[in-house]
């Protein structure tokens, strides 16, 4: 069953810069696909569709049944609650401890403390840091806090996890424990993930389907892909 | 249940928010503050204004002086047409000899040169004493009055009254454009504190919109800020209205300048102006919060 589909979409900004230009793709449910490609090809213009930042001007972007065009301003959050995103830059709330910033997105929804507690617990576990509830984001290490934020991500059981190039902060043994905890999540949860990144090593490592995108349309599509010698990163 | 939970959040959030800007919280209460105490004051006027109006609209009279040669027929038919007329309240006839008899009973000089008068001799006039609905049409009413056949003169306030009543009414549409302008400066600033918070919140807000909180629970906070913030506002000016008013009234005595204006005794009324005041500064605080929120909260 196809989680996304993405069929002639076209993207282009009032300033006339085209992001993508007739883009057909598929992913299906518990997938991982890396998205690369030079700066300005149109990755994160695509994973900003799939959470509805952007909308396509053209074309259609379904993401878990929804079609991301037709919604409505009002509506985003309902789709953005079916899935969990990933920043390089954490975005994570300095004045909350770790526990409150998983629990930030259960607490906008006003469910109960009594069920916000289990599920953030779960979460930590999950990224391994269960252990660190307490803490303020400032005094763990960059890893660390990716994985706080891997944690808010999962904390609503997502069918689809985003990372916007989770480990481009990262160094490559802290991106590596990253990479590792992105992976459980995949294989155990089932959870489909589509990550943008840069990182050559990651991607060659890991063998997983990468879509390679060239000024905005597909240049390759691989099942167990990796970076070609001419790639640029 | 949740409609509460996130309700209780947002008023939490709201409240919250006021103390961590103080100083901006503090401008713009001190602003709404200060415009509510005008608000207060414009109103006081304004209520004891319509009040010395209306009691100076009920002692107004216009006396109408018959003809020496007219009889109680022909006032008969000009009372009836008076009767007709719309701002006429209530119309009085008294005939000569009625007007000599009351004149005879207020002094032993009147009685002495009076008594020797008889019906057709006696000076007088016979007259009406006519009470208006409105001070307003007062100089029209005379007027109309004054073209009836057999009517010799009519007295009134001959425009004293109604320059007076007129200066009120310029009084008190003065203090309402006053008033106007002041809360919308109000509402002004209230609405460019809460631009300076949202700016400040601006990394939360992010985060709330990409975990998919809903656009109304991430504005929730924002309306309860202003909420409180013109709430916070109006403390002051219903304590100089209700605490104030009653200190003057006490003061005075009851009168403003002399024994003519009566005030308007601080019963309830002043408990309903300072609800009034309270309901502006939630209104207002709202009202200045949701423009900034639809202007700067782009979800």
């Amino acid at each position: 069953m196809k989680f996304i589909k993405i069929q002639d979409c076209y993207k282009v900004y009032k300033n006339g810069v085209t992001a993508t230009a007739g883009l057909n793709l598929e992913i299906s449910k518990g997938e991982f696909v890396f998205i690369i490609g030079a700066t300005g090809c149109g990755k994160s213009t695509l994973i900003k569709m799939l959470y509805r930042e952007e909308k396509p001007t053209k074309g259609k972007v379904i993401v878990g049944g929804i079609d991301v065009a037709k919604l409505r301003n009002g509506k985003v959050y309902k789709l953005r609650r079916k899935l969990g995103i990933v920043f390089q830059d954490f975005k994570l709330l300095p004045k909350l401890t770790v526990f409150e910033n998983v629990a930030f997105p259960l607490n906008s929804m006003g469910l109960k403390k009594s069920e916000i507690k289990p599920r953030v617990l779960k979460a930590l576990e999950l990224v391994g840091l269960k252990e660190k509830v307490r803490s303020y984001p400032n005094e763990l290490s960059a890893g660390m806090q990716q994985r706080v934020c891997i944690a808010r991500a999962m904390v609503n059981s997502p069918k689809l996890l985003i990372c916007d190039e989770p480990t481009g902060n990262l160094d490559p043994e802290t991106s590596k424990e990253v990479m590792d905890v992105l992976d459980s999540i995949n294989k155990e949860l089932g959870t489909t993930i589509v990550m943008v990144t840069h990182d050559k090593d990651i991607v060659n490592r890991m063998k997983k389907r990468v879509i390679l995108l060239d000024n905005g349309i597909l240049a390759s599509d691989e099942l167990k892909g990796k970076y070609k010698a001419h790639e640029t990163v | 249940m949740k409609p509460f939970r996130i309700l209780f959040r947002s008023i939490n959030d709201g409240l919250r928010s006021v103390f961590r800007n103080f100083s901006l919280s503090t401008a713009s209460i001190l602003c709404t503050t200060i415009t509510l105490i005008l608000v207060s004051l414009a109103i006081l006027v304004s209520i004891n204004v319509n009040s010395f109006t209306k009691d100076l609209e009920h002692d107004l009279t216009i006396v109408v002086f018959m003809d020496r040669d007219s009889t109680d027929e022909d006032a008969e038919v000009i009372q009836r047409k008076i009767e007709g007329l719309s701002n006429v309240d209530s119309v009085e006839y008294a005939s000569k000899e009625v007007v000599k008899a009351e004149m005879m009973g207020e002094s032993d000089t009147f009685s002495a040169i009076m008594g020797s008068w008889n019906a057709d001799t006696n000076p007088l006039q016979n007259e009406f004493t006519i009470k208006v609905k409105e001070a307003k049409g007062l100089n029209k009413t005379a007027k109309e009055i004054e073209k009836y056949d057999k009517v010799d003169s009519v007295q009134y306030g001959e425009g004293m009254v109604e320059k007076m009543v007129s200066l009120f009414g310029v009084i008190q549409k003065s203090t309402i454009v006053i008033v106007v302008a002041l809360v919308v400066v109000t509402a002004f600033l209230i609405s460019n504190t809460i631009k300076i918070t949202i700016f400040s919140r601006r990394n939360e807000i992010e985060i709330m919109r990409l975990v998919g909180t809903s656009n109304f629970v991430i504005r929730l906070p924002f309306l309860f800020e202003g909420f409180f913030l013109g709430i916070i506002g109006s403390i002051i000016p219903i304590l100089i209205t209700i605490y104030g008013y009653m200190f003057a009234y006490d003061k005075l005595g009851g009168y403003l300048f002399s024994n003519i204006i009566r005030m308007v005794k601080p019963t309830s009324f002043v408990f309903t102006v300072a609800l009034v005041l309270l309901a502006i500064g939630a209104i207002v605080g709202m009202f200045g919060s949701f423009r900034s929120v639809r202007k700067h909260l782009k979800i």
